[in-house]
């Protein structure tokens, strides 16, 4: 009986996991179909699914259009450097919270939190007002500087929560052994955060890959990433949806494929001390 | 080298003082035991030492010099943790090698002090593993080679042993007094097992809510406890201690009679009661006795297997010349 119960709960658990799975993933799959059809194609009504004719002028157009490599490099260096900026920050930030505590950490924490419960367009003036002043709009630096500073709390977070996990005998035992606090944090501390700090770049790095608000209001040409890309074929219209998803799809790839070979250590870290 | 002394030593978690004012001299090449109920602060006092904690008030002197307001790093001290605190990502011989690398040694110098550890601690076989794939009493003896490479004027123990089985503790104890035997070196020991305290240390030092209730070697302790607490706390099983009519009649507030120090008579003795749990070692039989209208229960040890059962009368004279008396306050009644 118990046995019974048990295989149709898995049963019925795994159903509903892949249920939830195919309906996350269903709008990049459409996206990624979508692109493999002609612009008459992806608006016919009734939608079709594999009954088309696979084409690839869409991206061949897309190519001719527009710099795909260029948008691609902003998009690495800006969600690249401020994630490593942001890591190099946090890092001490969230060692100082974890093991040298404060009364007042906990608020600290709450009140980093609070910075992202403000609509970003709320700081939209000042932030433009401050790039122009150090002529920041357009380039790579002020976006990395920006993003930074947006993903900070969640580095901040994710490391406090890993940090916490690791006993601070250990550090003890280092700072009795003669590490200096820069060789504790490099020599020990860090190597054992490994999965956890492994897993917040990577999701930081996807936050900042996918974060359009900002990359699409402070560049123009030359440091525009691929979120840019993406936006530079939506027409009010919607007349090119093929050519808009054969973007979307470059755009999304490298973090895809990215994401596909590192998702082990990603829900590794995830969970990290959730399950003893 | 290895001599420690702290002077008026205080410390306070906010409001509250967890050590009052507080002298105490560890001699060189000394093997001293901090002992004392959990959250006496002998811990504490131990992290104040390292330099793991700040002191609230005093001095702290390590060969003569002021180490009060020195980093751990800088007090020739070496300390080996209760959860052993190895590196988790590190070899053996990393582990054991990177105080050295901290001091920037010599890679030469490194090696071979690494080998001679490991050679003394019998950890050559697991010298490139993992501290995870070792066991219990192969990690503390790893965390032991990490604090003697350096050759640190004092060795501190925070109750390294409490984590590993009875047989494994045992074990490991003797191969810690053989060490201390062997480096001389000063080593401060902190525990809450008085057997651990008795039979490792050159010095005990007893403490309560962290006031030291009374130094001196374990015979000291044991023949002549300065108070009811120290009477209470070191031997095993416990002294008993006897208040009312019975002390009266010796002069006293309190007697102690230690188990070992109650012989078991024929028929009726001074003493008389019934048997509730009787425990046979073999060696030794504990009886723990009711009724005897002493108003606490007794414990009795007698040599060899003595065979009374549950319920059975037992008649009971206690040794007067091995008696302890104490007044109200609790101190001892020389």
């Amino acid at each position: 009986m118990a046995r019974m119960t048990s295989t149709r709960r898995k049963i019925i658990t795994t159903a509903v996991a892949w249920a939830i799975g195919l309906v996350i993933f269903f709008p990049i799959f459409w996206t990624i179909l979508t692109s493999f059809k002609t612009e008459a194609q992806a608006i016919n009504d009734p939608p079709l699914f594999f009954n088309f004719d696979w084409t690839l002028e869409n991206y061949i157009s897309v190519q001719e259009r527009s710099d795909y490599l260029r948008f691609l490099w902003n998009s690495v260096a800006i969600a690249g450097g401020s994630t490593l900026l942001g890591t190099l920050i946090a890092i001490p930030a969230a060692w100082s919270m974890a093991f040298v505590p404060s009364v007042r950490t906990k608020d600290i924490l709450l009140w980093m939190l609070s910075t992202k419960m403000l609509p970003a367009v709320g700081v939209l003036y000042p932030i433009s007002l401050i790039f122009v002043q150090f002529n920041l709009l357009d380039t790579k630096l002020g976006l990395i500087v920006v993003l930074m500073l947006i993903n900070l709390p969640i580095i901040v977070w994710m490391l406090y929560t890993y940090f916490r996990e690791i006993p601070g005998e250990i550090l003890e035992a280092a700072r009795m052994d003669g590490a200096k606090l820069r060789q504790e944090l490099f020599y020990v501390l860090t190597p054992m955060a490994i999965p956890g700090i492994a897993s917040t770049l990577l999701l930081n790095f996807i936050l900042a890959w996918n974060e359009a608000f900002w990359t699409l209001n402070l560049t123009a040409a030359k440091a525009a990433p691929l979120t840019a890309f993406i936006a530079s074929y939506s027409s009010p219209e919607g007349l090119f949806f093929a050519k808009l998803s054969a973007a979307s799809t470059m755009a999304i790839a490298p973090i895809l494929i990215l994401g596909w070979f590192s998702q082990k250590q990603l829900v590794r870290g995830l969970t990290f001390g959730a399950v003893k | 080298m290895g001599q420690i002394e702290l002077k008026q030593v205080t410390k306070s978690f906010g409001n509250t003082q967890v050590i009052p004012p507080l002298d105490l001299t560890i001699h060189e090449g000394e093997f001293t035991v901090f002992v004392g109920p959990s959250g006496c602060g002998k811990s504490t006092l131990l992290r104040l030492i390292a330099g793991l904690e700040d002191i609230s008030s005093g001095h702290i002197e390590i060969d003569g010099t002021d180490a009060t307001s020195l980093v751990p790093a800088k007090r020739g001290l070496a300390m080996v943790f209760q959860s052993y605190a190895l590196y988790p990502h590190m070899s053996v011989r990393k582990n054991i090698a990177f105080p050295l690398k901290m001091a920037k040694m010599d890679q030469a110098e490194i090696d071979k002090r690494v080998n001679a550890a490991a050679e003394v601690l019998n950890l050559k076989d697991y010298i490139d593993r993992r501290p995870g794939q070792l066991s219990g009493g192969q990690r503390q003896r790893v965390a032991i080679g990490r604090a003697i490479v350096r050759e640190p004027s004092a060795f501190l123990f925070d109750e390294p042993l409490s984590n590993l089985d009875a047989a494994l503790r045992v074990g490991m104890r003797l191969e810690i007094s053989e060490l201390h035997k062997r480096l001389k070196t000063t080593m401060v020991y902190v525990t809450h097992d008085q057997v651990e305290a008795m039979t490792m240390a050159d010095k005990i030092v007893v403490l309560q809510a962290g006031v030291i209730e009374q130094i001196g070697s374990p015979l000291e302790l044991y023949r002549t406890p300065r108070n009811v607490f120290v009477a209470g706390f070191i031997g095993s099983p416990k002294m008993n201690l006897i208040t009312g009519e019975e002390a009266a009649k010796y002069d006293a507030h309190t007697i102690g009679v230690r188990p070992e120090h109650i012989d078991v008579v024929d028929g009726e003795g001074e003493w008389n009661g019934t048997v509730g749990v009787a425990e046979h070692l073999g060696s030794d039989t504990f009886f723990h006795i009711h009724n005897t209208g002493l108003g606490e229960m007794l414990t009795v040890r007698a040599i060899g297997d003595v065979s009374l059962k549950h319920g059975d009368k037992i008649g009971l004279n206690p040794r007067k010349n091995e008696m302890h008396r104490f007044d109200a306050a609790g101190l001892r009644i020389a």
